[in-house]
């Protein structure tokens, strides 16, 4: 493969705000009584500050393991884990979490906490003010796009799965700390939801610098979320720890290349992001403005359609000119499948928002939720078109026209329905 | 206020049977006239001692039942005895399982007659259900929100504080309720071996062929038995945290 294949996406901004410290494994192992073989033999990892890596890997890789060597759930059996250079194998293991943000499938929310509450969790524990935690609860509420004011008091049985996830992400931030780690956190929610929540904590990292070890067993999850990803096999054994193009372009092992997938040609669609490719822009409306006004300045722009939004620039509804005009005021109607996607969504996810809203575009979002434009599934296809192409000139593989006759013994590969018999009769 | 419109019918079914039952005998009371036999025991003055000490005995023996089965429920969840709870919950099923007659009669040969007597055969009797309750009370809480709380820095002691009993509360104070209405019956026996109790009323109902005694320490029983009940279920209500069902 050539350096064109990779798709390089926007490189970090170098003046990014990094608050997360490295994470370092030094000949971790992990062996549990009974066992032959060690869950995790002997592991060395390196994790740059301000970086998300994922662990992805069958069941049974030690990856989860691995994950909770690192704050200690689970003791290490030989080995040290430094965190910010600092030997944290000797400390006490309750200090240490209440440093480390933890968060688990479904969030592992108090059931008979409010939200409130369950976010307040560890402030409580370091002994701050009730004013300093409140405040600090309504920012991170907020942050991971929930409405205090709606949320606060709510039991965690009273949300969506979604939307405890949300609050275990806020939880897990509480104390500020400069890691995060999370054992597949977004395991139990739909596809679409996920792909809110993953795009949600790109926009919290890219806000917060923190250092975020998140462990999958989703090939693509992993490429999407992390700077690098971390593929093991059993045992704890490293197969490859790369950036994500790098792996799908360049696997390491055969191991890697049967863990990705043969559809790793077009895999770049998971690696390439809505911020990559041209979107368009859209007029937008704010609820209660006259309808006369906004279908003036539409066709001003030569749109036939608008997006209502409300005060912090969140899509409510896309309605055409012509429902425009069927009241006098812009209406807050919530259109509930409205198609969105944010600028850190991979093209995979765009066109999955798509096909599952039954629409040809898609509205882009920032890091808030604020519309910044529509993605149309013409720009998604022509990329692909392009990326096909590229694809196709840099295959160095012998075609039709230039192959040598007689000089390959391959036999035909059989692509054939295994529940069928065969029509043509048996050989 | 949501909480109040879903009222469960036995929190309001309860009183009215309580009511009903009660006014009828106090009425029957007021209205009849007692013999001098049958006034040596049904007198208010005695009649209210009876009621009171058959509720000490009661009472008493849940708490000592209570401060023993809780910490010892707790304990036997805990990693490191994990192995013992079988042994352990056996032995107090033995304690079920045998007669509470036989129970209470084999401890005056240890430890004389009398109330403590009294109290100690009703609290090996009434063990089980706390234990039992308390223990899986604590096992059926979601190993994930316990893992959740260890992952972002509760202590052990903490975790089991604020996540794990609270969210066991339920089904402990059942086990309590069903500990007190067993020994509200159970303390009727007690009388066998000289702690009074509303038992005596029965007894001696029985042995002198005096059918007011034996009706009255019935009804009593049983009203008593229904009250706690209706009592702690209150509480049961009362103390479940929001948010568990």
């Amino acid at each position: 493969m050539t350096a064109d294949v990779t798709s390089e996406p926007a490189p970090p901004t170098p003046e990014r705000n990094v608050t997360g410290v490295s994470i370092t494994l030094d000949s971790v192992v992990k062996r549990y009584r009974g066992q032959d073989e060690p869950a995790v033999e002997r592991l060395d990892l390196e994790i740059e500050p301000g970086h998300i890596v994922a662990f992805v890997g069958p069941s049974g890789c030690g990856k989860t393991t691995t994950l909770k060597m690192i704050n200690r759930l689970i003791e290490p059996t030989e080995g040290r884990i430094f965190i910010g250079g600092r030997d944290v194998t000797r400390e006490d293991p309750d200090k240490l979490r209440q440093s480390i943000g933890y968060v688990i499938q479904s969030g592992g929310l108090f059931p008979h906490w409010t939200v409130a509450k369950n976010v307040g969790a560890i402030p409580r524990v370091l002994g701050w003010d009730r004013k300093r935690i409140a405040e600090r609860t309504e920012y991170l509420l907020d942050l991971v796009g929930l409405d205090p004011g709606t949320f606060a008091d709510r039991l965690p049985k009273d949300m969506s799965g979604g939307q405890q996830q949300r609050v275990g992400v806020a939880r897990a931030l509480a104390a500020d700390p400069p890691i995060l780690l999370m054992d597949e956190p977004f395991g139990a929610v739909d596809p679409i939801t996920r792909v809110r929540l993953q795009d949600s904590l790109i926009a919290i990292q890219h806000e917060l610098g923190k250092t975020i070890v998140i462990v999958t067993h989703d090939f693509e999850e992993a490429t999407k979320l992390g700077d690098k990803v971390l593929i093991l096999s059993e045992g704890g054994r490293i197969e490859q720890y790369a950036r994500p193009e790098e792996i799908l372009t360049d696997p390491a092992t055969p191991f890697v290349e049967e863990f990705i997938g043969s559809g790793a040609k077009l895999a770049y669609l998971t690696v390439q992001r809505v911020r990559d490719v041209a979107y368009d822009t859209v007029i937008t409306a704010r609820i209660g403005e006259s309808s006369q006004a906004v279908i003036e300045r539409a066709k001003a722009a030569g749109q036939t359609w608008v997006v209502v939004v409300d005060a912090a620039g969140r899509p409510r509804s896309w309605p055409s000119l012509t429902e425009l005009a069927t009241k006098p005021e812009v209406s807050d109607y919530l259109d509930r499948r409205l198609p969105v996607v944010a600028r850190s969504s991979t093209l995979n996810d765009a066109l999955d928002a798509m096909l599952a809203a039954s629409q040809g575009a898609a509205l882009v979002t920032d890091g808030r939720g604020a519309v910044v434009g529509s993605l149309g599934i013409d720009s998604v296809t022509e990329t692909i078109r392009t990326k096909l192409a590229d694809v196709r000139s840099d295959q160095e593989d012998t075609s039709y026209e230039t192959y040598v006759d007689g000089t390959d013994p391959a036999p035909t590969p059989v692509v054939a329905a295994d529940d069928e018999l065969g029509s043509a009769g048996q050989s | 206020m949501s909480r109040l419109r879903r009222v469960p019918i036995d929190v309001w079914f309860e009183p009215i049977i309580i009511l009903v039952v009660g006014i009828g005998y106090f009425a029957w009371y007021g209205s009849t006239t007692l013999t001098s036999t049958e006034r040596a025991s049904l007198g208010w003055a005695n009649l209210q001692n009876t009621i009171l000490q058959h509720i000490k005995l009661t009472v008493v023996a849940t708490l000592i039942v209570v401060v023993i089965a809780i910490p010892l429920g707790i304990a036997l969840t805990r990693p490191a005895l994990k192995r013992l709870e079988p042994i352990v919950v056996n032995i107090a099923n033995i304690g079920q399982a045998a007669p509470a007659v036989g129970l209470l009669v084999l401890f005056t040969f240890w430890l004389g007659t009398g109330f403590r007597t009294a109290i100690t055969g009703l609290v090996v009797y009434a063990i089980l259900p706390i234990l039992q309750n308390t223990i899986v009370g604590l096992r059926q809480v979601d190993q994930r929100t316990i893992e959740a709380s260890r992952g972002i820095g509760f202590s052990a002691g903490r975790t089991l504080f604020q996540v794990e009993l609270p969210l066991a509360v339920p089904v402990i104070l059942n086990g309590v309720r069903t500990a007190l209405v067993i020994l509200v019956g159970t303390a009727t026996l007690s009388t066998f071996i000289g702690a009074t109790s509303l038992g005596t009323l029965i007894t001696t109902g029985v042995t002198l062929f005096l059918p007011k005694l034996l009706i009255s320490g019935a009804i009593l029983v049983g009203l008593l038995a229904l009250i706690i009940d209706w009592l702690g279920r209150l509480v049961e209500l009362a103390a479940t945290p929001r948010g568990v069902s």
